[in-house]
Order: structure tokens, then C-alpha cells, then sequence
């Protein structure tokens, strides 16, 4: 049975699109068949982190406008076969998504993929409630900062109250992926740490990203991070919890990477 | 120098100031967001707690903090003023 996940996070600039870039792929490598959508109508991007921005031809907005097809809009990943990406309108309006037209593409989407992850937009509007609706689960995206927490809460609330599950009497289920985490600064106090977001916001960890130079080199590759740098630090807390996600219990731990005398000498005379 | 020294040495650690401040905040908000007939309720006793005070003494509207907790035995009210230097 497939299931949609939303990625979302209620601040922007926390890693949203990066997550669903690399979260996607690690899936769509295990040979299960992925969609990763756009749900940021006018701001997207997730195209350009995927590499495939010279591909859109027909985005979301057209298919829900019955202007394309479902399968004319879906983009097929180059790098992995069982990986398509569908991209939201860079020119439309976003209430251009409906939430008829929405559901009938995930529900048409379910027929031919086992995982449809959804990216949202920041903020609370229509597309960022509109990525959530349907979802089943949600993965919350948490950077070690105030004003992150504080609306990754103000999303919790809303994941409890505005989705088809909650009208429902049902629950999302809901995940913590706290990003751009740097050990040495939470240890020392200077940063929240993971007992103090777990604390604050209560919902189940799913992985702890740590910060890292190769996630800014795969967006400007246009790759995702679990496929440009498989070994390295995020990409193995990627692939830690997307195991998660398909519910094996792996202890959590905060990758790092090896650090040996070559890497500081070439670091240093770069 | 001397300064400086005491400076570098009782900086104290900001994670633990932010999570108290985060806590209080959701706390509130939280509370605000999940019922809004009890935040309509929260603001008008603010609103009157402060006149009844304003009567006797001067304070500072952001010095007080109104909280409501719902328990499923009972709830509590919880009001904290905060009471400048000179009535003490």
C-alpha cells in the first residue's frame, strides 16, 4: 500500500526540499517506486535541487487543470528509475490548488507509486495546507533554534487539527527531523540540543541531520545528497531514517565524518 | 582586562535560556491556538486584573503574565505580576 508523507516544517530555509531530494532518492535506490511533488506554487524548487529544472515542461497546475496529463507532467529521474518528480506552476496562483484537484492526482499517483512524498512550502497558506492534507504521515523539519521550534509547533497543531485525518477523528503520524544539527555547539551549550526540542515539541525522533558542507555541494550539483555523497554524515542519517520511516528500530546516533590527517591538510590548503 | 576575563568566564550557555523562553511561549500559545473563546477569556482578565491594579500602582503591561492550565481534575490560573522596585 502506498503512502503519502509530507515534509514540512511551518519556517522556511530549514531544509524541506533538501530533505524530500534525499529522502526520495535513498527510497527510489532501495527499488521502491517514489514521487517527489512540489507543492511551492510560484517559489519552486525543488526541480533545480533534483536536477531536472530544464525538464518541466508541464507541472501540477496544468494536470489539476486538466491541460496535461498526470503522465506527460511526471518527470522520470535520470539517475534512478523508479524516482519521478512532479513540479509545481512557477507562473500560476496557488489557489490554483484545489483540494479536489489535489486529491484526484495523489489518488492516481497511489496507483502507481509505494511512497508519494510531498515537499510543502513555508508558512501556513493554502499550499503548505494543501501538501498536508492528505498526507498519512508527516515528517517536521527542525533547525536547533527558537523561531524553527516555535513553528514547527504552530504545524503540529495544525497537522492535529486541519488535515483529512483529523476531520477524520484520525491522526497523521508525525515524525521529528531536526536538520543542520552541530554536535560540538550542542554539546557545549550553545545550541538546543535533541532532549531539548524532543522536550518541547513531543513527537517521535526520526533522525538528526548533521550540518555539512556536502549538502550545500549536492544542491549546487543539482543531486541529492543521499546519491552525490552517499557516505557521507547527512546522507547516512538520511538512509538511517528513511529505515526508520519504513518502521525498523534503529538507534538513533548523529553521524560524522572521518576527519583524517589528509582532509585537514586539504582542507587547509584549499 | 580584568573585564574581559570575567566576561569570557561567566558567559553563560544561551540553550538553556532559549528552551525556558520557547516553554513559556508555547505554553501560551498553544493554549491560544487550541481554544479561542479561552484566549478571548484570558485577555479580557488581563484587561480588567490590570485596571483593578493600575488603580493603586503603575506596572509595565508586559509585566504581567496570565496562564491557563487544563487539567482533566481541575484547571489553575495563574497570574504573575511583577511588581517594580519602588513598592517594595
Amino acid at each position: 500500500m502506498s503512502k503519502v508523507i509530507v515534509i514540512t516544517s511551518g519556517k522556511g530555509g530549514v531544509g524541506k526540499t533538501t530533505t524530500t531530494a534525499a529522502i526520495g532518492a535513498a527510497l527510489a535506490k532501495t527499488g521502491q517506486k517514489v514521487v517527489v511533488i512540489d507543492f511551492d506554487v510560484g517559489l519552486r524548487n525543488l526541480d533545480l535541487v533534483m536536477g531536472s529544472e530544464r525538464r518541466v515542461v508541464f507541472d501540477f497546475i496544468n494536470v489539476i487543470q486538466g491541460e496535461a496529463s498526470l503522465s506527460q507532467a511526471l518527470i522520470k529521474d535520470k539517475r534512478i528509475e523508479t524516482l519521478s518528480i512532479l513540479a509545481a506552476s512557477q507562473t500560476r496562483d496557488k489557489d490554483a490548488l484545489t483540494e479536489d484537484g489535489v486529491k484526484k492526482i495523489i489518488d492516481e499517483l497511489k496507483e502507481k507509486f509505494d511512497w508519494i512524498i510531498c515537499d510543502s512550502p513555508a508558512g501556513i497558506e493554502r499550499g503548505a495546507k494543501m501538501a498536508m492534507h492528505f498526507a498519512d504521515e508527516a515528517i517536521v523539519i527542525t533547525n536547533p533554534e527558537v523561531s524553527s521550534v516555535r513553528d514547527s509547533d504552530r504545524i503540529i497543531g495544525i497537522l492535529d487539527s486541519t488535515t483529512e485525518k483529523a476531520q477524520k477523528g484520525e491522526k497523521v503520524i508525525k515524525h521529528l527531523l531536526i536538520t543542520r544539527y552541530a554536535t560540538n555547539r550542542a554539546a557545549h551549550g550553545d545550541m538546543l540540543n535533541t532532549d531539548d526540542i524532543l522536550d518541547i515539541l513531543s513527537i517521535p525522533l526520526i533522525g538528526i541531520i548533521p550540518e555539512s558542507d556536502e549538502i550545500l555541494r549536492a544542491s549546487n550539483l543539482g543531486t541529492p545528497v543521499t546519491l552525490s555523497a552517499p557516505d557521507s554524515a547527512p546522507s547516512r542519517a538520511y538512509t538511517d531514517a528513511i529505515k526508520r520511516l519504513q518502521g525498523e528500530k534503529i538507534e538513533i546516533t548523529i553521524p560524522t565524518d572521518k576527519k583524517g590527517f589528509f582532509d585537514w591538510l586539504l582542507k587547509r590548503n584549499r | 582586562m580584568s573585564f574581559f576575563f570575567s566576561n569570557f568566564f561567566n558567559k553563560k550557555n544561551s540553550a538553556p535560556v532559549a528552551k525556558d523562553r520557547l516553554q513559556i511561549l508555547l505554553a501560551h500559545e498553544r493554549s491560544a491556538t487550541s481554544n479561542q473563546s479561552d484566549s478571548d477569556l484570558i485577555q479580557k482578565l488581563q484587561k480588567e486584573i490590570m485596571a483593578v491594579i493600575q488603580k493603586h500602582i503603575t506596572i509595565d503591561q508586559e509585566k504581567i503574565q496570565i496562564k491557563v492550565d487544563k487539567g482533566s481534575a481541575c484547571s489553575t490560573l495563574e497570574i504573575d505580576i511583577e511588581v517594580p522596585q519602588q513598592y517594595k
